[in-house]
């Protein structure tokens, strides 16, 4: 088979690029579902129609997402079956569940009253209304929690047992693979995650505008909400990130090894975390590195003494389980994978914590730092981004851990011809969209807030249809 | 048997759920250019489905997430045999998704005619390729004894797949007009109504011929009793059309599509994806199902969920039913500057 045409190798960039683009949508759809919701909180107890503008503005940026985030999202479900009909046949009594049960749970909850809430305004009692936008925002993070359910079952399966005679992971507790530890970890981290982007969302819009005093009435408030919104979940995320590493040092052990590209087991002092590495360019061995003693016993054990297990010695332990083989992923990724995700998010966070210090009590901090806010905007999503690139590149070879490598999961009746169009036509179609869209949101964003009128803050129940586009 | 089967017509619901709602939206979309005569007419008409656009076509993921549970050999099968189609379908409906929420955030008319364009190709691709899908899957298609498609895109583009192609295009089509007569008033209403006589006099000779070839190949008593009641709603909606009784006539229409893609399940079943070569690696509700744990874990799910989120669509469609006028699109006022 021609490698540049072959199915495997094109649908796993298919899949990586089509993820990692939808992506892009979803923690801006969860957070700021959420923080809209909040803004339209303040305003029903308040009546301030401030927080009716932001709620407004804000909720059309968030809009302009939403709809990128559902189309693109149709994709990744269609996908499995597509691109991997051998894995979808081996898990799906397993998979399929989650999967089904996030569509009829959380997306008809999201997508019903997402419609009510955008041509809701005026026709809604003030208070149903508001529950319209909080029903939306609670069924984007219960669909978060039944995928990443669905993903935990690839990194650390559970609740089932193999049948041999058909060839698959059949379910035996529904309850054993929803309450996965994995899911349990990677849920609250992949949720702090996306406030800290849509946090960044809301510093970087508020900024821009108070550089050019505009719009402070509104922006001065969404400033500080942004700020305190990334520190608290910026300090939470180091704590379920640490909760997540001691879940995977238990589960997959060859991926933490891979974070660290430790490739001797080591333990106490030995077991050192280190910031930054130059090496030979096989990887092999090390020319410099500034290193952390202990850390990497502490990451993934909490204890300063314990042992971390090294590639080699798990490349030997998985030869013996699962037949030869190489079962390490690509290194050099998912070190940096993870170095980044860990540093890209910190750096969000301090910016956060120094901002909050220069704007102290209704201080006005210099335009260069309102600068820095606006291009720090990028920092918690390309975290999240690189953070998902290690969960899963670091699983790799499997696609579910220990039962089925990738290499074996590919539909065997796709062409790479067919392939290779799909991967065309996506990139075509997804990069047309990504600049209209960026090119939407910033005119949206730099347009601010529409001015209020009284007919709009006092509405009762109009009798005439809303009409929105 | 009994779970399976049971499974088999949820997901058949789910996907008449889907084609009768999301039908309705394709039918909109498809029908901007022959009725949007100037921009307030065709915000107008976007309008009518705004609203709920989405969660029509969430009964899609929702569809294809249950079929995916409970026949993982079935979703495997179909989606990678008609990889191609599928493709087609998929970028048709992103397209068209972000159209709806794009178009307006500008006020140039090359801008909105881009989208429109959008509107109406991602609208008329889906409504022409599931038919295309769904009567390859009746009529069966190559399969290997992995149950894996062994044909080619060129096999599925025969002259049946194409006529139940262009018999859900035209029923969309029709049904989406239908529905804009019951959405909107005044001239747009009339010319709604007529353009819905008009298409449906072809919907109804396309609709009978793919029915009864369906039927003659693949009948049973209750199939041909599904699309007689289908043959007999579509009249129904059209004599009500001519007699200005647009609710009873949208509803018809409603009736027509889900008896008619109800009568393609019952052609199917006990089979879910035929075998043309060979009936020994034909798909059935047995050998492509999940197992009775999983599905009994699923029809727990369905049971408790299905009523609840049919009742708040229900309560959505009640509060947006009022219909929409020229009056109710606000004018544009120059709002985004630079």
């Amino acid at each position: 088979m021609n490698s540049i045409l072959s199915p495997l190798v094109l649908s796993q960039w298919q899949f990586g690029l089509t993820t990692i683009y939808h992506f892009l949508f979803v923690p801006l759809t969860i957070g700021m579902a959420t923080i809209t919701a909040v803004f339209q909180s303040a305003w029903v107890r308040t009546s301030k129609p401030k927080y009716l503008q932001l709620t407004r503005f804000f909720g059309k940026l968030f809009l302009i997402n939403f709809a990128m985030g559902v189309v693109t999202g149709i994709v990744q479900e269609f996908q499995f079956g597509m691109n991997w009909s051998t894995y979808s046949r081996f898990v799906g009594d397993v998979f399929g569940a989650p999967l089904a049960i996030e569509g009829l749970l959380a997306f008809f909850l999201e997508a019903t009253f997402i419609g009510l809430w955008i041509f809701g305004w005026d026709k809604l009692p003030k208070k149903v209304h508001l529950a319209t936008i909080w029903l939306t925002a609670a069924g984007s993070i219960l669909s978060a929690y039944f995928i990443i359910a669905a993903n935990a079952f690839m990194q650390h399966p559970v609740g089932y047992v193999l049948n041999a005679t058909r060839g698959r992971a059949e379910l035996t507790d529904i309850w054993a693979v929803l309450t996965n530890k994995v899911a349990l970890a990677a849920f609250p981290h992949t949720i702090v995650g996306a406030f800290m982007v849509s946090a960044a969302l809301v510093i970087c819009v508020a900024a821009w505008h108070l550089a050019r005093k505009r719009n402070v009435e509104t922006m001065k408030p969404a400033l500080k909400f942004g700020l305190w919104t990334m520190v608290g979940s910026g300090i939470l995320s180091v704590f379920t990130g640490d909760q997540l590493g001691l879940v995977m040092e238990s589960t997959q052990p060859m991926k933490m090894a891979a974070a660290e590209a430790l490739y001797h087991t080591a333990s106490g002092a030995d077991a050192s975390f280190s910031i930054f590495t130059l090496g030979t360019p096989d990887g092999v061995s090390e020319l410099f590195s500034i290193r952390i003693p202990y850390l990497l016993s502490f990451l993934s054990t909490h204890t300063l003494n314990g042992t971390v297990q090294g590639i080699n010695e798990l490349q030997a332990q998985y030869t013996a389980l699962y037949g030869p083989g190489n079962y390490s992923p690509i290194i050099w990724v998912t070190y940096w994978a993870f170095r980044w995700m860990i540093g890209l998010g910190l750096l969000a966070a301090i910016i956060a914590v120094v901002g909050l210090w220069f704007t102290r009590k209704g201080r006005d901090p210099k335009r260069w730092m309102y600068r820095i806010a606006i291009w720090a905007f990028p920092l918690p999503l390309a975290a999240m981004i690189v953070g998902w690139i290690f969960t899963e590149m670091g699983r790799q070879p499997w696609i579910v851990f220990s039962l089925l490598k990738t290499s074996a999961a590919v539909s065997p009746n796709i062409t790479g011809l067919e392939v290779l169009i799909s991967i065309v036509a996506f990139t075509l179609v997804y990069g047309a969209l990504a600049v209209v869209e960026f090119r939407l949101m910033k005119r949206t964003a730099q347009a601010g807030p529409d001015a209020i009128t009284p007919a709009d803050e006092n509405a009762d129940r109009a009798s005439d249809p809303v009409t929105v586009y | 048997m009994f779970l399976p089967t049971l499974w088999f017509w949820i997901v058949g619901f789910l996907f008449i759920g889907y084609f009768v709602l999301d039908g309705f939206d394709f039918g909109v979309g498809m029908s901007l250019p022959f009725l949007g005569r100037d921009e307030t007419d065709r915000r107008v008409m976007i309008n009518s489905i705004g609203p709920v656009w989405d969660l029509n076509e969430t009964w899609l993921i929702v569809a294809g997430a249950c079929l995916f549970a409970a026949f993982p050999e079935w979703y495997a099968t179909l989606f990678s045999g008609f990889y191609l189609p599928l493709l087609l379908i998929l970028l048709a409906l992103i397209v068209r998704g972000v159209s709806f929420e794009y178009r307006h955030h500008r006020p140039e008319s090359r801008w909105k005619k881009w989208f429109d364009g959008m509107i109406i190709a991602g609208s008329a691709l889906p409504a022409l390729l599931w038919g295309v899908a769904f009567a390859n899957i009746v009529e069966g298609v190559p399969l290997d004894s992995h149950h894996n498609f062994t044909g080619t895109v060129f096999d599925l583009l025969n002259p049946y797949a194409l006529l139940g192609g262009v018999t859900t295009l035209m029923l969309f089509f029709t049904h989406g007009v239908v529905y804009l007569t019951l959405k909107t008033d005044g001239d747009l209403r009339v010319r709604a109504r007529a353009l819905a006589l008009r298409s449906g006099t072809v919907t109804i000779v396309v609709a009978a011929a793919f029915l009864l070839w369906t039927n003659a190949d693949h009948g049973t008593v209750l199939s041909w009793v599904f699309a007689t009641v289908a043959a007999l709603a579509l009249v129904g909606s059209y004599m009500a059309n001519l007699r200005w009784r647009e609710r009873t006539a949208f509803w018809l229409m409603a009736v027509t599509i889900a008896t008619a893609v109800g009568s393609l399940f019952l052609g199917l079943y006990p089979n879910v994806m035929p075998a043309s070569n060979d009936v020994a690696n034909s798909l059935t509700v047995v050998n492509a199902s999940s197992t009775p744990y999983t599905l009994t874990v699923m029809s727990w799910v369905a049971v408790v969920m299905l009523p609840l989120v049919l009742g708040y669509q229900i309560w959505t469609y009640w509060m947006l039913r009022k219909r929409i006028t020229r009056e109710s699109i606000p004018q544009p006022v120059p709002t985004l500057v630079d």
